[in-house]
């Protein structure tokens, strides 16, 4: 049996929206360096819609997967699906994650949540 | 594939594979049953027991089988706890950076009403005798401190340590485990009463192991039941696991000099390579160093993201980092030797083989630089260091 799923080890070898996104209008950062992982999302939004989203991670396998796969969840979703996301819907899409590393999705979900805090605060 | 995670375990030697064979397939008799072939194996026994003892400089009735180097530890351990206790002495000095089967024996004796003193071991990863010697008393009835570390390879003074003991009058083990058949060890010149090791980490099989104790140091017993190793640790003897052992370790301790120019040359040729990368830091003394030992931490990223890589690179090493280690914290040997949390979970640590070339040498300095450059490459922290946000600590 391998550590990861084959869902977790292809969004860590191959992660979508990996970077920054120049015209984000929602950043949310969560985590610290002293846990070892930090996650980054870099929201557009427009109309109530996610327009485009990119992610940076300090972090290991599951949590550079977590935040690849929680940034397809939310591309081109409406603000009312995007705060519903959960970190159980972000661990199942992985095909599950070992029992220690479920605080990785915590994490993702927490970013985004983060994030949509940011573009309320500005509004 | 590159094996680098030789502290971790290493390869089975072909010579250990076929005597091993041996005495599981035609060899089987029980070394205590008295026809000639039991007597047989019990020869094969006390061959492997002379071959060990050799190695060491020490006698051959002073070794002890066991299944490994934990058990080793704690058979030591507890052993020096019982006869400190017999003469009111509850006091054991050790180091922060101990393995675990150390470390968490000591925890169990703390929680007997022992006390625990744990000695600094600096930023390059080294005990300094004179604290050992200035941290002895009159209850202290036991000292142990590691030969080499097995995260960052450190050789301590033990021949000093050991000296200061023997003067104190207090008992001195060794956890010997990483320098076995790495690096000559000599148990009288170098003042050692108990000494462990442990079969696998030199080519030998799991499972097998040996402790060291001096004559005249009576052991207490772990395992009850039978009169096997002079009735200090019962059950029938591992007649297939302790030959192939010796023969191990027989083999590897005839290349030791060849293997050592070898390795060392390659471990300093990657060393030289990775001090390259920026923000990165050699962690232990560079020299007072395992030949094969190699480890090292970058900042702005984190170690199991390092080491899928670069195991999809068909490089296959270890980690001191909290993800690898299934705890939140990082290394206890990192943080010891003064290491932040930040910095620590960003480690890498080599050990290399004997039959590592030059050309996987440099194979292995190329993936690392581009694995910690792509990881970096979106690592918030990273971004935060390179800004100026944040401070470099490395
Ligand atoms: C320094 C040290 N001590 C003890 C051990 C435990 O040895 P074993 O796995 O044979 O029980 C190890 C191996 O992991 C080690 O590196």
């Amino acid at each position: 049996m391998a550590l990861y799923s084959e869902k977790v080890m292809d969004h860590f070898r191959n992660p979508r929206n990996l970077g920054v996104l120049e015209d984000a209008n929602a950043i949310g950062e969560v985590g610290n360096a002293k846990c070892g992982d930090i996650m980054k999302m870099y929201l557009k939004i427009e109309d109530d819609m996610v327009k485009d989203v990119k992610f940076e991670t300090f972090g290991c396998g599951s949590a550079i997967a977590s935040s690849s796969m929680a940034t397809e969840m939310i591309k081109g979703k409406p603000l009312s699906e995007v705060e519903k996301l959960t970190n159980k819907a972000v661990t199942e899409a992985l095909d599950g994650l070992p029992t220690h590393k479920i605080h990785c999705s915590v994490l993702a979900e927490q970013a985004i949540k983060s994030a949509l805090e940011d573009y309320r605060s500005k509004k | 594939m590159i094996y680098a995670d030789n502290a971790a375990t290493t390869k089975m030697s072909d010579a250990a594979i076929d005597v091993m064979l041996t005495h599981i397939k035609e060899n089987y008799g029980n070394p205590s049953s008295l026809y000639e072939f039991g007597q047989k194996a019990k020869e094969v026994l006390e061959e492997a027991r002379t071959d060990v003892a050799r190695v060491i400089n020490a006698q051959p009735e002073e070794i002890l089988f066991t299944s490994g180097g934990s058990e080793a530890d704690n058979q030591a351990i507890l052993s020096a706890a019982e006869l400190g206790r017999k003469q009111g002495k509850l006091h054991i000095i050790s180091t922060a950076f101990e393995h675990h089967a150390v470390l968490h024996t000591l925890e169990k004796l703390k929680k007997q009403g022992f006390e625990i003193t744990l000695l600094d071991v600096h930023e390059d990863g080294l005990i300094r005798p004179s604290e050992v010697e200035a941290a002895i008393n009159d209850n202290t009835c036991l000292v142990t401190v590691m030969y080499a570390n097995n995260e960052i390879g450190t050789i301590q003074p033990i021949k000093e340590i050991g000296e200061i003991c023997h003067r104190k009058k207090v008992l001195f083990h060794t956890d010997a485990v990483q320098a076995i058949g790495h690096v000559p060890v000599d148990v009288v010149a170098e003042n050692i009463d108990m000494l462990s090791a442990s079969s696998h980490k030199f080519h030998g099989p799991k499972g097998v192991g040996f402790l060291y104790a001096r004559k005249g140091i009576a052991l207490t017993n772990l395992i009850e039941g039978g009169a096997q190793e002079r009735g200090k640790r019962a059950g029938t003897e591992n007649v297939p696991g302790i030959a192939a052992m010796a023969t191990a370790l027989k083999e590897i301790c005839s290349k030791m000099e060849k293997n050592t120019a070898h390795v060392k040359a390659l471990r300093d040729r990657i060393i030289k390579g990775l001090e390259e990368i920026p923000h990165s830091i050699l962690n232990g003394d560079a020299q007072k160093r395992l030949p094969s030992n190699i480890n090292f931490c970058f900042e702005g990223i984190e170690g199991e993201s390092l080491l899928l890589l670069l195991d999809d690179k068909g490089i296959q090493a270890s980690s001191g980092s909290a993800c690898t280690s299934g705890s939140l914290d990082p290394s206890h040997v990192l943080l010891a030797i003064g290491r932040v949390h930040d910095v620590a979970h960003g480690s890498l640590r080599l050990s290399l083989g004997e039959d590592l070339s030059e050309t996987d040498a440099d194979y292995i300095i190329k993936s690392v630089r581009e694995v910690v450059e792509y990881l970096r490459s979106f690592s918030p922290v990273w971004r935060d260091l390179s800004s100026g946000k944040i401070k470099h600590l490395l």
